[in-house]
């Protein structure tokens, strides 16, 4: 087990470093256009890494830069859903009850709902291509799962002696939920956070594939991924790159999360 | 069970009716609007164009009207298709959708299940191990990634199928959207199957079956799998609405003239009526799979059964 969370960490650490140091690392930016070298396949010449694509932009550059967009994305966007699930579930599961059955019926009946629907119809709220919107959109379906999950612990945890103590000793609902639950679900919370952001990253490429995400100049793997299709008879490192990279991003995280939930889960249940 | 099943179906208004409601409000506060091109319309041109749809009337009247329309199952005309009815262009489309959707989900559990259950009866050899870590990168990677490499490999470089420029009828156009939808329900259908599997055959009446001097395979087929089944049916619902919806991709991918991309692209030009019908289509579906999968699971056990 230690070894895959090892080598998940080492290929999520080098793709950051990578991202981050990219601007760095080559002369290109992820739109600047090189007109001597248009679908130019990946060479040193040039110092096109990853060859470019029929615009002449460098695919090293773009990918990268897709990378940052990727990672930030999905752990700003983790982070908000897995506070906003983490309040919602707690709040639920403690007091219980109508406030639970009133909280939880709303979860069930936005689950039932597609959320590709879900995620399409509010990314149409905004102008294209705004990070914002995607942002909101993958937020805003991204905490079902957790609030359910948490609520699930809460319901355990609230039955047990010293949340009695607690209440005993006077301290408010809001003190027992910050200081006694929340701490005690925090294990569950990490590991289901981590295949949370392998799930955010798949939505927005997934919504720029479909071009409702990410326009250009900038690029996402997902768009990336779709320009690399049209072109893969002729320039096939034009797709393969992007969906490299994709890949290694969402095996990483899924084989660390998995490892994550075999390790905290059990600790907890 | 019959009024069992109708009060189901029943239940599932209120969901559809949240559905409808939320997204006609959320996608006409969504900026810019179905009349919007490159050269402006002149202001007469475009008004009388939303008199004409009823665009002009305040929100409450257009959702009474559009209610109304769908009492008597009319979806409205699409406002960038002229001349064509959502409900035509939809029914234009979902054939094609269908078949490769429900072709997907079939090949997803006839192989899937299967592997699982030879995967947790040989739990030990190497051929299940390699099969599960295969499956869970099955699991990981999404249709718009495996279904350009797997054109690029089988329709490029080793041209078994054909791909781009469908022609209707073409059975070997088809076969590579198929692989790429059927294959994360494949490898989640297995791993299921597997985990599920394994359990049972630890139960005392498996043992007690073992004793009395059954083969193995006996065991298996005839003791084990349909309780093992229990938790991969419930699976048949959401695997189903996961093919719906990947099927969008898939169409994307591959050129396919599904009712797919009139989501997408009405979603682009803010086809209201379209997208609306699009998600309404979509989501009755689904949730009608996801009930059907509750109702086929009180059959395998006995014990959710509901009186």
């Amino acid at each position: 087990m230690t070894t895959r969370i090892r080598a998940a960490l080492i290929v999520l650490g080098l793709l950051t470093l990578l991202a981050l140091a990219a601007p760095l690392l080559t002369p290109w930016s992820h739109a600047t256009l090189d007109w001597q070298n248009l679908a130019a396949p990946p060479q040193l010449a040039a110092s096109h890494w990853f060859g470019t694509d029929r615009l002449g932009r460098d695919l090293f550059a773009r990918g990268m830069q897709a990378l940052r967009i990727s990672l930030a994305l999905g752990l700003l966007a983790t982070l908000v859903s897995v506070c906003i699930g983490v309040a919602w579930g707690a709040t639920a599961g403690y007091l219980g009850g109508r406030v639970d059955a009133a909280m939880m019926r709303f979860v069930d009946i936005v689950y039932a709902l597609p959320y590709v629907f879900i995620v399409i119809i509010l990314s149409t709220l905004f102008p294209r291509g705004s990070l914002a919107a995607l942002f909101i959109a993958i937020g805003a379906v991204g905490w079902l799962t957790m609030a359910r999950i948490v609520r699930g612990q809460t319901l355990v945890l609230r039955r047990r002696e010293f949340i009695d103590a607690a209440v005993a000793g006077g301290v408010r609902t809001s003190g027992i939920l910050w200081r006694h639950i929340v701490p005690n679900v925090m294990g569950t919370v990490i590991a289901y956070g981590t295949l949370t952001i392998p799930q955010v990253i798949l939505f927005e490429s997934f919504l720029s594939f479909l071009g409702l995400g990410v326009q250009e100049p900038f690029a996402s793997l997902g768009s990336l991924i779709n320009e690399g299709a049209q072109e893969m008879e002729s320039s096939p490192w034009m797709l393969l790159v992007p969906a490299g990279l994709l890949m290694a991003l969402l095996v990483a995280f899924n084989a660390l999360g998995d490892a994550l939930r075999a390790r905290l889960g059990s600790a907890n249940d | 069970m019959l009024a069992y099943t109708l009060r189901r179906i029943v239940g599932l208004l209120p969901t559809l009716f949240v559905l409808i409601t939320l997204s006609f409000f959320i996608i006409r506060l969504a900026p810019g609007g179905p009349f919007d091109q490159e050269q402006a319309l002149a202001p007469e041109i475009r008004a009388n164009l939303e008199a004409a749809y009823g665009l002009d009337q305040p929100l409450p009247v257009q959702y009474g009207r559009y209610l109304a329309g769908l009492a008597q199952g009319d979806l409205g005309p699409s406002l960038r298709f002229k001349d064509f009815r959502v409900t035509e262009l939809i029914a234009s489309g979902l054939p094609l959708s269908l078949t490769i959707g429900l072709a997907a989900a079939a090949l997803a559990f006839l192989i899937g299940v299967p592997l699982g259950a030879w995967a947790a009866w040989r739990r030990d050899s190497a051929g299940a191990r390699t099969l599960m870590n295969l499956s869970l990168l099955g699991v990981v990677l999404p249709g718009f990634v495996v279904g350009p490499l797997l054109a690029l490999l089988f329709g490029v470089y080793w041209p078994i199928f054909r791909v781009g420029g469908y022609e209707p009828g073409e059975v070997s156009f088809l076969v590579l959207p198929v692989i790429t939808l059927a294959l994360p329900v494949t490898a989640y259908v297995a791993r299921l199957t597997r985990d599920s599997m394994r359990e049972v055959l630890q139960a005392n009446y498996i043992r007690t079956a073992r004793a009395k001097g059954l083969g193995s395979r006996v065991v298996l087929l005839r003791h084990a799998l349909r309780p093992a089944l229990v938790p991969v049916v419930s699976y048949l619902g959401p695997a189903v609405a996961f093919v719906i919806t990947g099927s969008l991709v898939v169409e994307a991918v591959f050129g396919l003239p599904g009712s797919g991309r009139y989501l997408v692209q009405g979603a682009i030009d803010r086809d209201y009526t379209l997208v609306m019908g699009m998600i309404l289509v979509y989501g009755a579906f689904t949730l009608l799979c996801n009930l059907l999968a509750d109702l086929v699971y009180g059959w395998l056990d006995p014990r959710v059964r509901v009186a």
